[in-house]
């Protein structure tokens, strides 16, 4: 890639922008012209992935440099894009808004942790990786620590991780494939992971850089057209961020008179705090250790890049997660005062779209616990929807809230384009992780060190297809809401990987032995919690949730490392030359 | 700028290093947890409109983790300088 490309790239990404734009405002003329709703969802999906895999063919790439690190020459503001894209996924696009919507203050863990977490990557990690320059975080691991074992629990570790998260991105995919194509969920998901492996497969860091900058720009586009909307039809404010202060206030009035008795800021409802300081904690410590995110910043020209980088990646986040509580909000006003006390023979067609999804379910039938899918309670058949007679999922507000509110069909499409970007633009990033972990650190590195650079990546493309394909069965059983399978990655991720990365950059005394056990306890502990837990109707300690599992072991991961390295020898001096110069971004040669 | 760096420069520097790090770290912790920890007193405070605890939440906790990571890398990039220790010399 030359300095030619780089200085063209405002132009490229700023005609993509207009474009996009162009085309979106053409199909809001075409649907006041009579374009049937189907088709602009089918346009919608076709367009968007078609443009996905045309530029990852367009800058497709077999060289080792360009195929792992985009050729560590991505400019800080582009990262900043690309890393925004491969951060928020389905979790932030679709579930986060969904999860605010449904617990009010209490979902705003997600909103901080995924936030401050980025203040730990500045401080503690992505100037020093990029420092020591090489490919994947299984690689640090391996060279600080020495040997095989560290690296190989690093790829255990960063698969695992991955791995479940990218299920929660295969099923958001499915969600709205499901959805917009009318296609029942399982099939869907099928479908979403064609969408995923166009343009994952096609490959490499290179490619998937600058199909991410596209799928920022098209899913912040579309958090913030409806908001925005919203924001002036209700308050004629177009800035909704300020706005919905005032909608908070008519939200507790509405509240009142539906006899909501904890209202919509009220903290510590759904969640006590001991839960919601343990979430934001596990989701912060996380953001710093999931290794699809750290290998992002091997990919600036330098530290300096590096450091603006991360400060560009949170910038970018921001603009979508300090919507989100707004989306939320603004949903919360128009379902509390347009949908609920209808008569259900009057009920919009999005109520039947998304109950055909599963998504919603309307329980006023006096048996609705025994006759409709989704119902807890029974209703009083009185053909009024009451609050209570109403079960919208949390995955459901963001992409039903443009039909709820009345807004054009156009926006509705619009909106699953940009969650269609978000959940693809995660998966490329993790499959990349996993792929990487796969060609780079167990083939070349450990089995066949005289692979070529194209049987390498052969290897880990039949792989890749393999990982896929079982993350898709895993999500057609959609076990939980996507938030909480994302929460349970960022709990495994920081318990194995954050003690040993920050202690291998800040203390020269953590030794081999020491990061292994650490690793291995932190990671232990916290599969051991979650699953038993979760699944085997374990007590809780201290009533900590399954989705903080991580808050266990992130601290006895570092007081592992620290005792086992003290008990055990010094690590070598060149080790000790090695950390030492990771601290200094140039050190001329004296 | 090619001269070696001391090592009593360099300690200095890694000295600096920790030291703003253990700052920014701070300031970190109050708008995250002691904000949670708060959250119910600090509601009862109306800021533009919003609950106190709710818009730290949502927006000004936000904000100043944007900040405090700009903040960072712009102090460096000056550390980085000062010492000699920067990529472009």
């Amino acid at each position: 890639m030359s300095g030619d490309f780089v200085s063209r790239l405002p132009k490229i990404y700023g005609m993509y922008t207009g474009g996009f734009l162009l085309f979106v405002v053409a199909l809001a003329i075409a649907e006041q012209m009579g374009l049937p709703n189907a088709w602009i969802g089918y346009v919608f999906m076709a367009a968007t992935i078609g443009l996905y895999a045309m530029i990852g063919i367009m800058s497709r790439t077999a060289e080792t440099d360009e195929y792992y690190v985009a050729g560590r020459s991505v400019p800080a503001l582009y990262n900043g894009m690309a890393t925004g894209a491969d951060w928020m996924s389905a979790a932030s696009f679709i579930g986060m808004a969904g999860t605010l919507y449904a617990q009010g203050y209490d979902g705003l863990a997600f909103v901080m942790g995924w936030t401050g977490g980025y203040v730990l990557v500045a401080l503690f990690l992505a100037p020093y990786l990029r420092k020591f320059g090489q490919y994947t975080i299984p690689d640090f691991l391996g060279v600080r620590y020495g040997g095989n074992l560290p690296r190989t629990i690093g790829i255990i570790c960063a698969i695992t991780a991955s791995f479940t998260y990218v299920i929660a991105q295969i099923y958001g995919a499915g969600i709205i494939t499901s959805r917009f194509l009318g296609i029942d969920l399982a099939t869907g998901v099928w479908v979403g992971l064609v969408g995923v492996l166009v343009c994952s497969l096609l490959g490499g860091m290179r490619a998937v850089t600058w199909t991410q900058v596209a799928q920022y720009i098209i899913l912040i586009i579309a958090y913030l057209v409806p908001v925005v909307w919203l924001s002036i039809k209700v308050t004629g404010n177009p800035v909704p961020q300020l706005a919905y202060g005032e909608v908070l206030q008519q939200i507790g009035q509405l509240e009142q008179q539906l006899g909501v008795t904890a209202g919509h800021a009220t903290p510590f409802v759904k969640n006590d705090m001991v839960n919601f300081l343990a979430l934001t904690f596990c989701l912060m410590v996380g953001t710093a250790a999931l290794p699809h995110i750290l290998m992002r910043f091997f990919t600036t020209p330098s530290v300096k890049e590096a450091r603006k980088s991360v400060g560009w990646s949170l910038f970018f986040i921001f603009l979508l997660y300090f919507t989100a509580p707004a989306y939320a909000a603004f949903a919360k006003l128009e379902v509390y005062s347009n949908v609920i006390g209808q008569s259900i023979a009057a009920l919009p067609g999005w109520v039947a779209s998304w109950t055909q999804v599963g998504l919603v379910s309307v329980c006023d039938a006096v048996d609705a616990m025994t006759t409709v899918k989704g119902c807890a309670v029974n209703g009083n058949g009185d053909g009024i929807l009451q609050l209570a007679e109403l079960v919208l999922n949390a995955d459901a507000i963001v992409l039903a809230t443009p039909e709820i509110a009345g807004l054009p069909y156009v926006i509705a499409g619009l909106v699953a384009a940009g969650g269609l970007a978000a959940a693809l633009s995660t998966a490329d990033g993790l499959l990349l992780t996993i792929s990487n972990a796969l060609s780079h650190d167990v083939y070349y590195k450990m089995v066949n060190p005289n692979a070529s650079a194209k049987k390498r990546l052969t290897v880990a493309r039949v792989l890749l297809l393999g990982v896929a394909a079982i993350a898709a069965y895993a999500a057609s059983n959609a076990p939980a809401t996507i938030l909480s399978i994302v929460a349970w990655a960022f709990s495994i991720a920081a318990a194995a990987f954050f003690p040993a990365l920050v202690l291998g950059i800040f203390w020269k005394r953590a030794n081999k032995a020491g990061a292994v056990a650490g690793m291995l306890v932190g990671f232990g502990l916290t599969l051991y919690y979650l699953i038993n837990v979760k699944f085997l109707g374990m007590t809780p300690w201290f009533g900590i949730k399954d989705v903080s599992a991580g808050i266990f072991g992130i601290p006895l991961g570092f007081i592992t490392i620290i005792v086992v390295s003290l008990l055990t020898k010094e690590p070598s001096q060149e080790t000790k030359d090695m950390v030492e110069d990771l601290r200094y971004p140039k050190l001329a040669k004296g | 700028m090619n001269n070696p760096v001391t090592e009593e420069r360099r300690k200095e520097y890694w000295r600096r290093t920790l030291r703003v790090t253990a700052v920014l770290l701070s300031i970190w912790f109050v708008v995250t947890y002691v904000v949670i920890f708060y959250a119910v007193e600090l509601n009862a405070i109306t800021f533009l409109g919003f609950p106190f605890a709710f818009y730290m939440g949502a927006q000004g906790s936000l904000i100043v983790y944007v900040v405090l990571i700009v903040f960072y890398a712009w102090y460096m990039n000056r550390l980085d300088r000062e010492f000699g220790v920067a990529e472009e010399g």
